[in-house]
């Protein structure tokens, strides 16, 4: 008796004493647990298969087909010219991606005022953002459709006439031929970052104005006492106020770049020509799991490279937070 | 080592939903007719086949490209469809699929699907049987060609000719649409089939010949003359074969490098039978053999099938004369077996007689072509139609990616 009852004593002591370290993993052990599976273990999982050449097929016995090539995936990928075109279409996403900073900050100033209605003109320029980039990406290709798209219709106004062709049918007989903007392996990749700016833009703007309803107020009358105004009155009392938005408007606006897929997947699907608009993560996609992929060795070490630009990348981000909240303390 | 097995194995087939004496049919269309046709064939064959029960799995096309690479190990149906060439090669290297040679053999096919039988094969044995297959050609509008007095061109020289009579009617001479690059693959088989013959194509898609060869080169120079001369729609890259199909609907142009298939799209786009018509692809070199561009849909049996016997029962009973003239009446294409009768549509009976005296049969560029060989391929197909000066530039690139999937 005694015996026993000093032991669950002591097990219950003992989670008692450290209930404060023990509380918190148990709460986070769920989502530790599907952190595990669904992001930290396949990460390797693709690190390990980019060693591998695999169409991805079992045998009848279900044993993997795979078989080990090393870091051939890697040398093979440094001689891919469509690998080098999608790491520089990423860096060109990368650079006009971030246009969409300073058009929503603009934006955003625009928005910040007083007027009957203004709450509706604020949920107008974020809508772009709520709907699917699916959704965007169609709206876009179908804007530039030169048979029927904007492009076309405003094209057609101005260079064509219609007339009537050999079986009696109205056509269009134009002096230069319309635009066809994502058929250019020059046009199309900018046709495609345009339609992902509109939902980011959307997003940056958002991101400022909640940050423009933190702006002392008794900090910008001091500013317009000591005349302070317009360029001058933003660039030296608002923006240094705005910098954790800005941060973050970053932040998402980089991550939104570097995974840009389905607006390239839906457009253009890689094309036109030899994967002119391809980006890392679609050409991933294109390698290992499309109709004529199934390279999934190949396709894993291309993740891996976009997951070591990230990396760079999410280390300073995870730095700076580390940094900033250690300063908070 | 028994008793331990027997329940497993018990488990295993009950797990899968099928017991002895099932047949488990895996089928890739759901698409109205091509349903149809199937389950009108899987009935005929119960009531052959009273004992056997029947269970059939209808998927998507699309899905069912996915999902039978896994079946295929996990659970793998009795009987399944899949394509023949190149696009059962990764099955039969990595033994998904069981040789059924002796179908073959006991039924007379090696003589009534002898055309197809290469199609098939694959390391010396026969992987599957085909139900179906249908002809590409050029599809034209046969009330243009008569508003111009323009016959169908039946030699290079003479397609040139009408080329340039529609063009100074303002017809542009092809439609196309190369979006999702397939389509210009046929364009490719076509000028090469008939530029240098089967046996190239073979080659070239087997790899054993170079794209900057002079053969091929002279092949991309007859197309550079067929864009010049002939000239196919502007924006063709922006547009899906179906897109493609309103600038023919229209009349704005003639003509269109196609599959049967597309005759369905014709009529819907608000064609009569009566306006649209159907010519062999010209001949290119003088004394050429002729081949075709037919690919076929066909059954494979599964290395992990469990009822093998009635597998090749139904399999068997699907490439029958009688049973493929049925099925195909009803999808609208053609019988493989030589002795199947064929519906009286005019575009079945020119398929039919384009297709059953061609000296040899290709499956089609992505079909006969490795995935990532067609892939590259196809990509610098539409690179060239777009630009047709950087032809030196894609062949070199295609040499490379050559030298790389055949290593």
């Amino acid at each position: 008796m005694a015996v026993t009852d000093t032991g669950t004593q002591s097990k219950q002591s003992w989670l008692k004493r450290n209930k404060l370290t023990v509380t918190p993993w148990v709460f986070l052990a769920p989502a530790l647990c599907f952190f595990a599976i669904y992001v930290v273990i396949p990460i390797f999982e693709s690190l390990w298969l980019s060693l591998y050449e695999w169409n991805g097929l079992y045998d009848a016995d279900g044993n993997s087909t795979a078989v080990w090539v090393g870091f051939d995936n890697y040398v093979k990928l440094w001689g891919d010219p469509k690998f080098w075109t999608s790491l520089v279409n990423n860096v060109i996403w990368l650079v006009m991606f971030m246009l969409a900073v300073p058009a929503g900050l603009f934006i955003a100033l625009f928005l910040n005022q007083s007027v009957p209605g203004m709450r509706l003109y604020k949920s107008l320029f974020f809508f772009p953002f709520v709907i699917s980039q699916v959704v965007v990406g169609l709206i876009f290709g179908w804007f530039y459709n030169p048979d029927f798209g904007v492009v076309g219709s405003l094209w057609k106004a101005v260079y064509c006439e219609e007339t009537v062709n050999i079986v009696g049918n109205l056509t269009f007989r134009c002096s230069a031929p319309v635009p066809d903007i994502l058929s250019s392996e020059t046009w199309a990749t900018y046709g495609i970052i345009l339609a992902g700016l509109w939902p980011q833009i959307a997003y940056c703007m958002i991101l400022y104005l909640t940050g423009l309803n933190n702006v002392a107020s008794d900090q910008i009358e001091a500013a317009r006492l000591d005349g302070a105004k317009g360029w001058k009155m933003l660039w030296y009392v608002v923006l240094p106020q705005l910098r954790p938005a800005t941060f973050i408007a970053v932040v998402v606006t980089v991550i939104g770049a570097l995974r840009s897929f389905d607006m390239v997947a839906i457009m253009t699907g890689g094309g036109p020509g030899e994967g002119s608009t391809n980006v890392l993560a679609y050409y991933m996609y294109e390698t290992a799991i499309s109709e004529y992929g199934e390279r999934y060795g190949y396709g894993s070490a291309i993740a891996t490279v976009l997951f070591a630009i990230m990396l760079v990348y999410i280390s300073y981000f995870l730095h700076r937070m580390y940094q900033d909240e250690k300063g908070g303390h | 080592m028994r008793s331990i097995l027997t329940p497993v194995a018990a488990l295993a087939v009950a797990a899968s939903g099928a017991a002895a004496g099932d047949l488990v049919i895996n089928f890739d269309d759901l698409n109205p007719g091509p349903k149809q046709g199937f389950e009108d064939a899987v009935e005929l064959f119960k009531s052959e086949n009273p004992d056997i029960n029947v269970i059939v799995n209808i998927n998507d096309r699309e899905a069912h490209k996915t999902a039978i690479r896994n079946f295929l190990t996990a659970d793998a149906p009795d009987v399944t469809s899949w394509y023949p060439g190149n696009r059962m090669a990764p099955f039969v290297d990595a033994g998904l699929f069981q040789p059924v040679d002796d179908v073959w053999e006991e039924n007379g096919f090696n003589e009534d699907l002898a055309a197809i039988k290469p199609t098939m094969s694959r390391d010396g044995k026969i992987w599957g049987v085909p139900y179906s297959y249908y002809q590409w050609g050029v599809y034209y509008r046969k009330d243009i060609f008569d508003k111009l007095e323009l016959a169908e061109p039946t030699t290079w020289d003479e397609l040139i000719a009408a080329c340039g009579t529609m063009k100074e009617a303002g017809v542009t001479p092809f439609t196309i649409g190369t979006k999702f690059l397939w389509t210009a693959a046929g364009v490719f088989d076509y000028i090469n089939l008939r530029t240098n013959g089967y046996d190239v194509h073979n080659d070239l898609t087997a790899g054993k010949i170079k794209y900057t060869d002079e053969r091929i080169v002279q092949t991309f120079k007859n197309w550079e003359q067929m864009i010049g001369e002939c000239g196919f729609v502007d924006n063709h890259a922006s547009m899906s074969w179906q897109d493609a199909i309103a600038p023919f609907s229209n009349g704005d142009a003639a003509m269109y490098v196609m599959g049967n298939f597309a005759v369905d799209g014709f009529i819907n786009a608000g064609l009569t039978e009566e306006q649209i018509d159907f010519f062999q692809f010209p001949e290119i070199t003088p004394g050429m053999a002729r081949a075709e561009e037919a690919p076929a849909d066909a059954f494979f049996i599964p290395a992990n099938a469990k009822n093998v016997e009635d597998a090749k029962k139904f399999l068997a009973f699907v490439a029958r004369a009688d049973v493929q003239s049925q099925w195909n009446k009803t999808i609208g294409q053609l019988p493989v077996n030589a002795k199947s009768e064929i519906s009286d549509n005019k575009f079945i009976q020119e398929g039919f007689a384009t297709v059953s005296t061609a000296a040899g049969l290709a499956q089609f560029y992505d079909r006969d072509a490795p995935a990532a060989m067609a892939k590259a391929g196809m990509e610098g197909f539409q690179k060239f139609m777009i630009d047709p000066s950087t032809m030196m530039e894609v062949l070199e690139r295609l040499d490379e990616v050559q030298a790389e999937v055949y290593e």
